[in-house]
């Protein structure tokens, strides 16, 4: 059989594996830009549909089509994203006679409508979020409606997009308010009388159900995924089960799951999502008719292999199980490690040549579904996904305690990532605590993410380790070969300077041990002191830590990841930080009056040209990368100097893009 | 004695050990010592404390102040701290313009236990400025550094010549200069100019091995600005004229700049251990915690599949060196060529590269100058040299021909034939035409010369080869395909053996390790001359 495997790196490398497992020879599709990439090494046969920009390549339909027909696939495994979802891709396939490893066209396009697909999860018994759309007269009549639904409840005029002019109302007094407010608003603002008043859903979380059904009409739930960490509607940590769920609502949610399934007689695994409310009360929001990036978290509990799951099933075999063998095993979480850059905005993308990579894959009970390796480069043309890195334990303090060392232990070069944003929240108390919800980045890090927070302790700690550092290297620069090796001073005094903080230490040294005294403490340091590794295996205070050296210059600046967070620290001799308050200041450029690219990408459109005069606030031009648009906005009130982009440029991270004055 | 009561605090700490009976010969012996302690303390604080501190307001360190910082803790053994200036002139006789040890400070010392020889200019003495004594001091360190066989490091920092002494000064150039020139390739010499360094003075630093400066406090010029507006009524400042940031990319003098005195000192350190002490010194070894068999997995991806398509030379070099640890010699200047040094396996080696991400790689004026002093330089002092080819050939045009391109590009071919220290050569990708036989060639003595599988060894590229050989023939597409298939692969090198082997890039570090193993016992003697001519 030959299969033609689809989409993300990761992805295509996922369903790969599965294929020689199950004896199918595979033929991976690839853009030129990704012609070297793993999935195109790993598979048997490899087709170039294209070059980088995806609307060339992998969302070229002929060209994927071409590809079939050359290799003489027999079927087609779509992934995620991309194809996946795209009913006449589906159709093309199906006209030719070649088999698509997801469901049935039909389910694709009634799932594939936002509006249509509620209307028939509604038919089918499944909870979805009651609300009222039309003109309400009165206040009387909002309290009605907002009685029959149900409080809170979420008052709007139907016109405003988002969430603007939302107000929430928990009684009846609370409703009048609200409409009075957003009927004068809908009149005023938008000329429209219609109001929307909706079920208010508090501490919403995502919580989604996986299920499979077969050609044969059986559909099984294997079970709820926890995805409530998100940013901008990405999901970032993912865990099953849920913390959240008792056994009862997890069957209700299930077999409303499978009904739906039923409904529209899906075939193949896929996904129903749900919000759910603090009171346990759950709405459907929609289905995804196509394996998701989570599924390995399923995979772990449950012990299925999905994708030889579905492709059993669009080979027309039933399902081999039965619901009540569906088991929850244990605890899976999975962090969605990304090239990006996570003190902006929690994630802005971020590009490079991976210059040194390592997977924590020494550590048991630890998978790394990943389509890169060393030497690969993150484009701006593709999702910034590296990897998902997924941790299993017997319990959900062990599946986390995994994934704090596999964090640490994984070693990315090259390009920004987001481990240091996926440390903290996985040891963040109400995380561990399992109370979350869809606002938990907003919530918990209001200014933003400002990376790990140190304590005494943990300061002193980083503070010891890279002044030990410092001097393991200092002394292997004496150690040359056929040389005598100068006489070792008793002590070294050093400044390390940490910020803006300066802090004196003293360490003593006795074989790989260094004694540390710093900000009235001290700290025991030992390791094996290999300055070549990334790693930085280390023994703090009897404490097994991980740290990572991530650079370690001349003038003694030393950056080290510790506890998730790259620090930097300055390590100098007494003397040298005594004569360091006679250097000179370099005076920082002004930034107010010039705009800089905040991540590598494409000029979509700039909005000025020299000359003309922007207001503070007021959009300058617009960067988009990995499908995310960026709008930048000009700092100050000031005539433009000059511009120093066009549309249709690319810009690296940095870039200047425009001058003002 | 008398004196001594007046003034205990001047009493040296070993008096009260004096035997009794020895008082009669104490009191000329205190007076002695006193003197001594006078001037001793009179020469560590130079030309004074308000001095110091306009030193320090400049953002600039003391002669002293640096030369602690440069070498190991407790290791600087000075030398000529009691001498002083012998001018009789304009009043410089008087006591108050005398200053013990003049203008510079000099001796000897250790970096990370090794022995170097170090001046620092103090300019807090007459503005650093050039006395005959000044220049004697210089002269008998780097006598000295001759004789043992250690390198000599000059922290520059000086206004010129002292006017005051006319042509003693003067002289006193002359005797450095000289000195710099038979020390070349007999130990390492180092500049780093640490303040003003102008006029004749700027030559010593030119005559060294390599130049520093610091940034914003440092700078290089034949006449400053003022000079230089009364001859071509150009408006320059000191800063365009002849700082940091001119000599590391413009001229092409400096060869690195650093932010400012401690970050400049600290990664000298850094910098000296590459080095041998002297040219009878093997190239160093330190101890290596990178294994010498570690395989560099990213490196086979690395040269893109179009061969118009440029990367990065540094991703392969920092790939496949000892940690990553490269430090690069000129690396805003002449771009297209990457030189510096690194370790395999511990030894020092000296690499070149071209840099496909600029220009191409090609060579030109400026990168085959930069190259060649730098290949000069390593075979000097016994230094292997790993060079890594891409190149697609000469740049060609009117102003690289008018600017002596032969000439110049002869620099680098004679650089590299002339070097008898181990020479590796990988072939990344291209290597066109004579450039091919200039970047250490097989037939250039090359001792191990590997290809890479997207290795082009032909005399140029596909396109322009076609349209010689096919002259007016209709499909030349079709010939130009013939000819890719045939030139544009490792094999015609390979065959006749003018690369050993073509090796996976990932093994490539294993290679040159081993290499540089066996290789480490290579003798090879050009013969017999004064000196070689190469084409200056």
């Amino acid at each position: 059989d030959f299969l033609d495997c689809q989409l993300t790196r990761t992805y295509q490398c996922r369903v790969i594996k599965t294929c020689r497992k199950m004896g199918i020879q595979t033929v991976a599709v690839h853009s030129d830009v990704d012609s070297s990439a793993v999935h195109v090494k790993m598979a048997d046969e490899a087709v170039c549909v294209g070059p980088a920009p995806t609307g060339k390549s992998y969302l070229n339909m002929d060209a994927i089509m071409d590809a079939i027909r050359s290799t003489g696939a027999q079927a087609v495994h779509p992934g995620y994203g991309f194809l996946s979802e795209n009913k006449e891709f589906a159709q093309r396939l199906a006209a030719e006679g070649v088999m698509f490893v997801g469901p049935d066209t039909h389910a694709i396009q009634a799932m594939g409508d936002k509006i249509q697909s509620k209307l028939i999860a509604k038919a089918a018994g499944v909870n979805t979020i009651p609300g009222f759309d039309g003109v309400v007269k009165t206040a009387e009549e909002a309290v009605k409606i907002a009685q029959d639904i149900g409080y809170p409840v979420m008052i709007k005029a139907s016109a405003g997009g988002g969430g603007k002019g939302m107000r929430i109302a928990w009684n009846d007094e609370e409703t009048r308010e609200g409409f009075r407010f957003s009927s004068q608003e809908a009149a005023s603002s938008f000329g429209d009388d219609r109001l929307l008043i909706e079920k208010f859903i508090d501490n919403p979380r995502h919580i989604e159900i996986q299920v499979l059904a077969d050609k044969h009409g059986s559909a099984l739930w294997l079970n709820e995924r926890e995805c409530s960490i998100q940013r901008r509607n990405q999901k970032v940590v993912e865990e099953a089960p849920s913390t959240f769920l008792d056994p009862a609502t997890r069957r209700a949610m299930g077999e409303q799951a499978v009904q739906l399934a039923k409904a529209v007689q899906y075939s193949s695994a896929g996904t129903v999502e749900f919000l759910v409310d603090s009171q346990k009360n759950f709405y459907f929001l929609e289905m995804n008719t196509r394996l998701q990036v989570e599924h390995p978290i399923t995979e772990c509990i449950t012990g299925l292999d999905l994708v030889q799951q579905m492709i059993r099933i669009a080979k027309g075999y039933p399902l081999q199980h039965k619901q009540e063998d569906i088991p929850i095993n244990g605890w899976a979480i999975e962090s969605r490690v990304y090239a990006e850059d996570p003190y902006k905005s929690f994630g802005l993308p971020s590009i490079g040549r991976l210059s040194q990579y390592q997977e924590p894959l020494n550590l048991s009970n630890v998978r790394v579904d990943s389509g890169i390796q060393e030497g690969s480069d993150i484009s701006i043309y593709y999702d910034p996904m590296i990897s998902k890195l997924v941790t299993y334990g017997a319990t959900r303090a062990e599946a986390l305690a995994k994934m704090e060392d596999a964090l640490d232990n994984y070693v990315i070069r090259g390009v920004t990532h987001n481990i240091p944003l996926l440390r903290e929240i996985i040891t963040h108390p109400r995380f561990i605590s399992g109370d979350i919800t869809t606002n938990f980045l907003p919530e918990v890090y209001p200014s933003g993410f400002h990376g790990h927070q140190l304590a005494t302790d943990s300061r002193r700690e980083l503070l010891a380790s890279a002044a030990a550092l410092y001097i393991a290297a200092q002394l292997r620069s004496q150690r040359f070969l056929l040389s005598t090796i100068p006489q070792e001073r008793g002590k070294w005094e050093l400044c390390v300077e940490l910020g803006k903080d300066r802090h004196n230490v003293e360490v003593t040294r006795s074989g790989n041990t260094y004694t540390v005294e710093v900000d009235a403490g001290r700290v025991e340091v030992s390791g094996e002191w290999n300055l070549a590794s990334p790693l930085l295996p280390l023994t703090i205070n009897g404490t097994h830590r991980m740290l990572q050296c991530l650079s370690r210059e001349a003038s003694g600046e030393i950056t080290v990841q510790y506890l998730g967070t790259s620090f930097k620290v300055r390590v100098l001799s007494k003397l040298a930080a005594e004569l360091d308050s006679y250097m000179p200041e370099k005076i920082p450029e002004d930034t107010s009056s010039i705009l800089r690219s905040p991540m590598p990408g494409t000029v979509v459109a700039v909005a000025v040209k020299a000359g003309d005069t922007v207001a503070e606030g007021q959009e300058i031009c617009v960067i988009e990368a990995m499908k995310m648009q960026n709008s930048m906005t000009a700092a100050k009130t000031a005539k433009v100097k000059s511009v120093h982009c066009k549309p249709g440029e690319t810009v690296g991270e940095g870039d200047l893009l425009v001058e003002l004055e | 004695n008398h004196e001594l009561q007046k003034n205990p605090d001047c009493c040296p700490s070993s008096a009260p050990l004096l035997p009794l009976d020895c008082r009669w010969y104490s009191v000329s012996h205190l007076s002695v010592q006193e003197r001594i302690d006078k001037k001793r303390k009179a020469a560590l604080v130079g030309g004074g404390q308000k001095r110091i501190d306009a030193q320090h307001k400049r953002g600039k360190l003391t002669a002293r102040e640096r030369v602690e910082l440069l070498l190991d803790p407790n290791s600087f053994v000075e030398y000529d701290m009691f001498v002083e200036h012998r001018c009789s002139d304009f009043g410089m006789e008087q006591d108050r313009n005398k200053f013990p040890g003049d203008s510079v400070v000099t001796g000897q010392g250790r970096i990370n236990g090794r022995l170097v020889y170090v001046f620092s200019q103090d300019f807090t003495v007459f503005g650093g400025s050039l006395s005959g004594a000044h220049a004697q001091k210089i002269c008998k360190i780097m006598d000295q550094a001759v004789m043992v066989g250690a390198p000599v490091i000059g922290l520059n920092d000086s206004g010129g010549a002292r006017i005051q002494e006319g042509v003693e000064s003067l002289a006193g150039y002359a005797d450095i200069f000289l000195r710099n020139v038979t020390a070349s390739g007999v130990v390492p010499q180092i500049s780093l100019i640490m303040g003003p360094c102008a006029g004749g003075a700027v030559y010593s630093p030119a005559l060294t091995d390599f130049t520093f400066m610091v940034k914003d406090t440092s700078y290089l010029f034949i006449t400053g600005p003022d000079v230089v507006k009364s001859v071509t009524n150009e408006d320059v400042t000191q800063e365009e004229l002849g700082g940091a940031k001119t000599h590391t990319a413009v001229s092409g003098v400096a060869h690195r700049a650093f932010e400012n005195d401690i970050d400049a000192l600290l990664n000298l350190r850094d910098f000296f251990n590459f080095l041998p002490l002297s040219n009878k010194d093997a190239s160093p070894v330190i101890e290596c915690h990178d294994p010498s068999d570690r395989l560099v997995p990213g490196l086979d991806t690395i040269v893109p599949m179009e061969s118009t398509k440029a990367y990065d030379m540094l991703d392969i070099i920092h790939g496949i060196v000892d940690e990553r640890d490269f430090f690069e010699i000129m690396p805003n200047y002449a771009k297209n060529i990457v030189v510096g040094f690194a370790r395999m396996n511990g030894r020092t080696v000296g690499i070149v590269g071209n840099q496909p991400k600029v220009a191409s790689g090609c060579l030109d004026i400026n990168s085959s100058v930069k190259g060649a002093r730098f290949v000069r330089f390593c075979d000097a002092f016994n230094i292997p040299i790993i060079t890594f080819v891409d190149v697609p050939g000469f740049l060609p045009g009117t102003a690289q021909e008018y600017g002596g391109i032969i000439r110049h590009g002869a620099k680098l071919l004679f650089a590299f034939a002339e070097a008898t220290v181990p020479k590796i050569t990988i072939i990344t990708r291209k290597a066109y035409g004579g450039a091919y036989d200039v970047m250490s060639s097989k037939h250039l003595r090359g001792d191990m010369n590997y290809a890479w599988p997207t290795a082009e060894v032909a005399v140029m590229g596909a396109k322009g080869a076609v349209q010689i050989i096919f002259r007016g023939k209709e499909n030349q597409a079709e010939a130009e395909a013939e000819y890719v298939e045939k030139f544009a692969n490792p094999f015609p090198a390979a065959v006749r053996g003018f690369v050993d082997d073509i090796i996976e890039p990932s093994t490539t570090r294993k290679r040159i390790c081993r290499d540089l193993e066996v290789l480490a016992s290579k003798k090879q003697v050009n013969p017999w001359k004064k000196h070689a001519n190469i084409p200056l």
